[in-house]
């Protein structure tokens, strides 16, 4: 089984409402896959369940083979939450340190995944100042730097590009495919349409269901448009 | 050590946190002064106003500390002008105190050392009058050689188990103030500190991580924990040395039963701060689970209180704080006599403890 994460029947319910319902999923191994959809479609809370932060209320998720939840898989997922979830009173530097020194990183280890985790989303020169000096486009590079920084087989990034401005967007996609050249399986969210056309693989996700699936070019195929954004308003418009 | 990595984040939170340092470093010592002078403080003699008393009485009044004025009615306006507390009216053998009692407390001392200075006063004339009878009979019957010491008032002479005659209320109070301030501005602290990290995400981005929830709460244990110690010497040692407040046991002492009420302060801090979404309803349980502990800490009777208050009374860890501490300052024991209360309080934090453990499930189910 190369699939790195599988989604079996997952339904969550928060009280009487239902916010995911019956999604199935699988991601193989290398691939960069594109969970999109408007807000409020229950994206986060999917990626939550991943994660293992929360559980569903049916189905099971498997990572790299392994149950969800578990606590050592946590050393392999890196995660990036929707909001930034920094420790504003400190630097970027000891934002990085500290989280590196909950993966257990070895003191070497840990300068050098400080080093390139910073490089990486051009926080280098920034890195001495305190977050609560960061713009929101700093501190969301920062929270994928931190994701990075125990060098995980799996990015979980939840919006990772939000606030972020082309240019940059630009170079986080561009390290996004070097990642995945590595070897990393990548699952992003998003709900700007431009962004999932640079995904492996996409499902659309309205009101907690996944209204279609496949590769950008597939999808676009199977609907006969060119468009994505036409993709989800046709397939969105055929469940109803 | 991941605990490690959580002690050393809250060392450089703390360190460049300086009201919050200097909230938990500087604070106690500003209220323990401020109350220091306002309880000690010289009482000032209280003024009453006589009328038609007889010179021995008002001697021994003025003796007793009393400021004496002559007056020549106890109307209210002339009380009220004259700033008297109290006014003594003689009217033949009918005696009145009249007492303006706007401070109750006063007013009872006032009529107390009064009441003495009669009842003194009267049995020196029965005693003057006794040894005039005698003498009196002794002339008439001289073969006799009945001999009667002059009565005397008797004189009481006092000792104390505990403290002595300038012991003030301040003494007995300033050991359960000394553990009820690091009680409440450490659960003050490192409530807030947690409950920050939950309302900015960051708790659970902490458990996105592999680290075990155990691993956080003795994080912040150990972490604040090491700030109460240092609060809990500067503050002891400020009462004891600058304040000059009674120890008569071991500083040591004072220090351990400190810092297993601050272990408490830390765990229910953390623990309450699960049910507050925000630093003001963290704030709003400071009425109702910080405040009452002070009452129960000792500064009222425990025998006095009706059985049901006794029973809520030791549901309070600063109950066994208090007593300890006064055990220790004020009265001088020893370890294995506050052994029991030291205990009930590690009891108390160990179930915040496994409370706060299980709360995290909240975020993350493993
Ligand atoms: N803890 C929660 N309790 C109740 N409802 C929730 C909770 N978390 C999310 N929801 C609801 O679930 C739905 C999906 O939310 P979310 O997963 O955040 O969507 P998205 O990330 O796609 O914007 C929303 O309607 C939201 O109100
Ligand atoms: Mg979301």
């Amino acid at each position: 089984m190369s699939s790195t994460i599988l989604i079996n029947k997952v339904s969550k319910r928060f009280g009487k409402k239902l916010v995911l319902n019956q999604i199935s999923l699988t991601v193989e191994s290398g691939q960069i896959y594109g969970l999109i959809g408007p807000s409020g479609s229950g994206k986060t809370t999917l990626v939550k369940i991943i994660v293992g932060m929360d559980s569903p209320s049916e189905g099971n998720v498997h990572v790299l083979n392994t149950p969800v939840p578990k606590l050592q898989l946590l050393q392999r997922i890196g995660y990036m939450a929707q909001a930034d979830a920094l420790y504003t009173d400190l630097t970027g530097e000891e934002n990085l340190a500290f989280f590196a020194s909950l993966f257990k990183l070895k003191k070497n280890v840990q300068q050098e995944r400080i080093a390139y985790a910073a490089d990486l989303v051009n926080l280098t020169a920034d890195l001495k100042k305190k977050v609560q000096n960061y713009s929101g486009g700093m501190k969301r590079r920062l929270s994928l730097a931190v994701a990075l920084i125990q060098d995980p087989e799996v990015l979980i990034l939840d919006e990772p590009t939000v606030g972020i401005d082309p240019e940059l967007r630009q170079s986080i996609w561009a390290e996004l495919y070097r990642l995945k050249n590595e070897g990393k399986t990548i699952l992003v969210t998003t709900h700007v349409m431009d962004e999932a056309e640079k995904c492996d693989c996409l499902a659309m996700v309205r009101d907690g269901e996944i209204i279609t699936s496949g590769s950008p070019s597939e999808l676009k195929k199977q609907y006969g448009i060119t468009s994505l954004e036409e993709v989800f308003l046709k397939a969105g418009g055929k469940q109803q | 050590m991941r605990i490690f990595a959580l002690v050393k984040r809250i060392f450089h939170q703390m360190l460049r946190d300086k009201r919050a340092l200097a909230l938990m470093m500087v604070a106690p010592l500003l209220v323990l002064t401020l109350l220091n002078y306002l309880l000690s403080g010289n009482t000032v003699d209280p003024r009453l106003g006589v009328i038609n008393a007889d010179d021995k009485l008002l001697e021994r009044l003025k003796d007793s500390e009393i400021t004496i004025i002559q007056v020549e009615a106890n109307t209210k306006d002339l009380i009220l002008h004259k700033d008297l507390d109290g006014v003594l009216h003689f009217d033949g053998d009918d005696i009145s105190l009249t007492l303006t009692n706007d401070q109750p407390n006063a007013a009872k001392a006032l009529q107390i050392k009064v009441q003495q200075a009669i009842a003194a006063e009267r049995a020196n004339e029965q005693a003057a009058n006794l040894s005039v009878f005698m003498e009196g009979i002794q002339s008439k019957l001289p073969e006799v050689p009945l001999k009667i010491e002059a009565a005397k008032a008797p004189e009481v002479k006092t000792s104390y188990i505990y403290g002595n005659k300038d012991t003030i209320f301040f003494d007995q109070l300033s050991p359960i103030l000394v553990g009820f301030f690091v009680f409440f501005f450490v659960f003050l602290i490192s409530g807030i500190a947690l409950l920050r990290e939950r309302t900015t995400g960051t708790l659970e981005r902490l458990l996105a991580t592999p680290i075990q929830r155990r691993d956080i709460v003795f994080g912040y244990l150990l972490g604040y924990g090491l700030f109460a110690v240092i609060q809990t010497i500067i503050v002891v040692t400020y009462a004891v040395k600058v304040l000059d407040i009674t120890l008569v046991g071991s500083f040591w002492n004072v220090v351990i039963i400190n810092l297993t009420l601050a272990l408490v302060a830390l765990s229910l801090g953390i623990l309450l701060s699960s049910f507050a979404n925000s630093e003001f309803q963290m704030m709003q349980f400071i009425p109702i689970a910080i405040i009452p502990q002070v009452f129960f800490a000792g500064i009222f009777p425990f025998e006095s209180m009706a059985g049901w208050m006794q029973v809520l009374a030791k549901c309070m860890p600063m109950y066994y704080g208090g007593n300890a501490l006064v055990d220790v300052m004020y009265k001088g024991l020893g370890l294995s006599d506050i052994r029991n209360d030291i205990f009930v309080l590690l009891g108390f934090s160990l179930v915040f403890i496994l409370l706060n453990i299980v709360a995290l499930k909240k975020y993350r189910k493993i």
